[in-house]
């Protein structure tokens, strides 16, 4: 199968070792990986602070680059999120203000083509082991896009249980918001800053070495937060993780 | 009924004035003050949580939530949709049962026909039961103008109200308050309005309950006018409903002799059955209960039992405007179950107050600046105050899709556009504060429509990464001020790959061990 990662500008830019990961990872389970070099951002800041149209030419651009892959595969559930949910309202509302289908036609193909990585790997590929080894004490944060707008579910506790000499740990209010929430933490920073505090105890509270995310954006606030806090507990994307192998460990 | 205490009581309790938009700071300024407030922090987070839990039990012991939600949700946009045909079937049964029936079209409108009305009876203090809509309009204050005296008889609401504070919750507006606070404000002010607070009164909730039923058994008894909210007007017969847990509902609505109900046109079901899907979802979403203790229905007068007139004042304030937008329309769904505020990480650290209305949480966030339009500080920063995670719609049970909703009004707010404000079609203009974040949009959107220039912006960035700070001066205090800075990679991820792939394919196997 061939499929295109589309990695995300932040994780392009601020965290490729996500990016080789997913890489690594995708092609141990003999996945033939591209990465169209034209990607760049899915349009999900521009949207979610109300800069509705602005989203819309990042929106088509993603469909231009994309659009010839079966499927599209991305380490980050607020991008996938963006695409899966927020593409055809982007479609609907150019609708409605009466711009005509055609925004909503071309982003349609896309849509269903596009899966957050747990997800790929889980309902796509079907597997639960991939392969991987990391003995380590990990808890998991389940970001919010993940959890409530794909759904994500136990997908990505199925894929971490999998792995050899992991121990998983149960983060007290798991399912409770980082506060990073994009511009949210600029804006709001008070109170972004109080519900990063608090996930940050949480995951002390469990002694787990390393708190684990499918998103690194909010890992970015969450680690950005356990730096200034001097905490032992360290963030890692999940796809790092499961790209671990005994013979090539994550360090 | 004590003898001091008969007629009019010779002084004039304070009360504090209603959200006033334009006098309020912004959201994230008064989230500031609460998030330092220790006290505060555990009051909420205490009484969210333990709500939270509760309301997730009660809500899984029903096999076809999905299906109520869904049900509630259809049944409220019909609803929406025929309003004009409702309104005015209900006013038609309403007057055949009895009742007179008023329209408001504004705040001070339904202020002064409710004015009037207790004017006309004589009497100069009336008993309420917890009505949002009467203190989203501010109704406290305006007959105190006219020397009416409006005692609040909900246990939270005369917490609040003895407190001289305002509301901070839906359902429960003195959550911000422990037992210890609750057992000082009536120890130290129930004389001054009433009956005073027993002597040596604790902290227990048996003994803070009693305080207060003696205190309120007093106002009940001496009442000639009630003024009350309801939770559904149903269309085909006028009948009114008020749900509540105290049984000070069931008091206000049959002891005096005039009843003054102040209601919201988006309260109303078309049809008896309706409510059977509202029956089930308010209790298990607002207070976890299964059924609410009191439910109160009642239609026009009835001959030698209950009042002996019954006023409806039909309030619009804002909600025909906010009917008229597509998108926002939805938040004219809420039944006021607060469900989304006890699962709201920022409302559990903002606390109530910071959302400058007497709807704060999430349904506030999308409910004030559609009913107050988005020009004052507070109502244009409201949409900002989320994070958008999601866990208030998850839990609605009327399925209002809140961050959809929040987003709507963040384009409203930084473009402007076509809008309905009392009735008119208008054209809002951008508001102010907001330009270096457009300008910043405009170059991100352009630089991710070259993906060149992204790429030399990402290699500048790299190619400095030493030069950069750990924290950030001037707005990027916002950020750095509580993390440090995510440290920027040697190399962008496309240039290993541009260096470790051919052009758009798969490596080259030699060069796989490349790939770590």
């Amino acid at each position: 199968m061939r499929v295109a990662l589309f990695l995300t500008c932040v994780n392009d830019t601020l965290y490729p070792d996500t990016g080789r990961a997913v890489v690594k990872l995708l092609t141990r389970l003999g996945v033939e990986v591209d990465f169209p070099m034209a990607q760049t951002c899915c349009g999900q800041a521009h949207y979610n602070t109300g800069y509705r149209h602005q989203a819309e030419p990042l929106a088509r651009h993603f469909s231009d680059v994309f659009k010839d892959y079966e499927a599209i595969v991305t380490p980050s559930g607020s991008c996938a999120a963006m695409v899966r949910e927020l593409y055809p309202r982007l479609g609907d509302r150019a609708r409605a203000e009466g711009r005509g289908t055609a925004l909503a036609e071309q982003l349609a193909p896309i849509v269903p083509r596009t899966h957050e990585l747990t997800e790929f790997l889980v309902d796509v590929l079907g597997v639960t082991d991939v392969g991987a080894y990391f003995p380590h004490t990990v808890t998991y944060h389940p970001t919010c896009h993940g959890l409530r707008a794909l759904g994500l579910g136990d997908r990505p506790r199925r894929l971490l249980s999998a792995v050899r000499g992991l121990d998983l740990v149960e983060l007290p209010g798991a399912e409770e918001c980082c506060g990073f929430g994009g511009t949210f933490a600029v804006k709001n920073s008070d109170v972004s800053a109080a519900m990063g505090t608090d996930k940050v105890r949480n995951a002390e509270s469990t002694g787990a070495e390393v708190l684990c995310a499918a998103d690194n954006s909010c890992l970015m606030h969450i680690g950005g937060t356990m730096a200034r806090l001097r905490t032992t507990v360290r963030p890692v994307h999940i796809a790092e993780i499961l790209a671990s192998t005994e013979e090539e460990p994550l360090t | 009924m004590s003898g001091t205490f008969i007629g009019m009581p010779a002084f004039s309790p304070p009360t504090l004035p209603a959200f006033s938009p334009p006098t309020l700071p912004a959201f994230p300024t008064a989230a500031k003050e609460a998030v330092r407030n220790p006290t505060l922090r555990r009051n909420l987070r205490y009484a969210t949580h333990t709500i939270r839990a509760k309301r997730a039990a009660a809500v899984s012991e029903l096999d076809d939530w999905a299906a109520l939600r869904e049900a509630g949700r259809q049944i409220k946009d019909h609803t929406l949709r025929h309003l004009d045909r409702y309104l005015l079937q209900l006013e038609e049964s309403v007057t055949a049962a009895g009742g007179v029936v008023h329209w408001a079209a504004d705040a001070d409108e339904a202020n002064r026909i409710v004015t009037g009305l207790v004017k006309a009876t004589g009497e100069s203090e009336v008993v309420k039961v917890k009505s949002m809509a009467t203190q989203e309009i501010g109704l406290n204050e305006a007959l105190a103008a006219e020397g009416i005296h409006a005692y609040e008889t909900d246990l939270a609401e005369l917490i609040v109200q003895l407190g001289r504070d305002r509301p901070s919750h839906i359902l429960v507006p003195a959550i911000h308050r422990n037992r210890g606070e609750i057992r000082d404000i009536f120890t130290h002010e129930m004389s001054e309005w009433g009956r005073p607070a027993p002597e040596g009164l604790s902290d227990t909730p048996a003994e803070l309950a009693e305080a207060a039923r003696l205190h309120l058994r007093e106002k009940f008894l001496r009442a000639k006018v009630g003024i009350s909210g309801a939770n559904f007007m149903v269309a085909e017969t006028g009948t009114l409903a008020v749900f509540e847990s105290e049984g000070n509902g069931r008091m206000c609505l049959t002891l005096p002799e005039t009843l003054i109900s102040v209601v919201g046109i988006e309260k109303l079901v078309p049809t008896w059955r309706d409510l059977e899907v509202f029956l089930q979802t308010l209790p298990r979403s607002s207070t976890a209960e299964r059924m609410n203790p009191y439910t109160s229905m009642w239609t026009g007068t009835t001959d030698d039992d209950g009042p002996r007139t019954f006023h409806l004042v039909l309030l619009d304030n804002g909600r025909t405007d906010t009917l008229a937008d597509r998108v926002g329309r939805q938040a004219l769904r809420c039944i006021r179950c607060s469900a989304c505020l006890n699962v709201c990480p920022v409302y559990e650290r903002a606390g109530g107050h910071a959302y400058g209305s007497v709807y704060p949480g999430p349904i506030g966030a999308i409910l004030s600046p559609q009913l107050r339009g988005t020009a004052s500080d507070i109502d244009a920063s409201l949409p900002y105050a989320s994070s958008l995670c999601g866990a208030c719609y998850e839990v609605c049970p009327v399925a209002i899709d809140i961050p959809e909703v929040l987003v709507h009004l963040r384009e409203r707010v930084v473009e402007g556009g076509p809008a309905v404000r009392q009735g008119a079609k208008v054209t809002l203009r951008p508001a102010r504060g907001h330009a270096a974040e457009r300008a910043a949009m405009r170059a991100a959107r352009w630089t991710f429509r070259h993906p060149g220039a992204l790429r030399a912006g990402q290699r500048l960035a790299s190619g400095t990464r030493r030069l950069v700070p750990r924290t950030l001066p001037g707005p990027g205090r916002a950020w750095s001020a509580t993390r440090d800075l995510p440290k920027l990679p040697p190399e962008p991820f496309r240039e290993w790959w541009r260096r470790t792939h051919r052009p758009g394919g798969q490596a080259p196997a030699d060069r796989q061990e490349d790939q770590r």
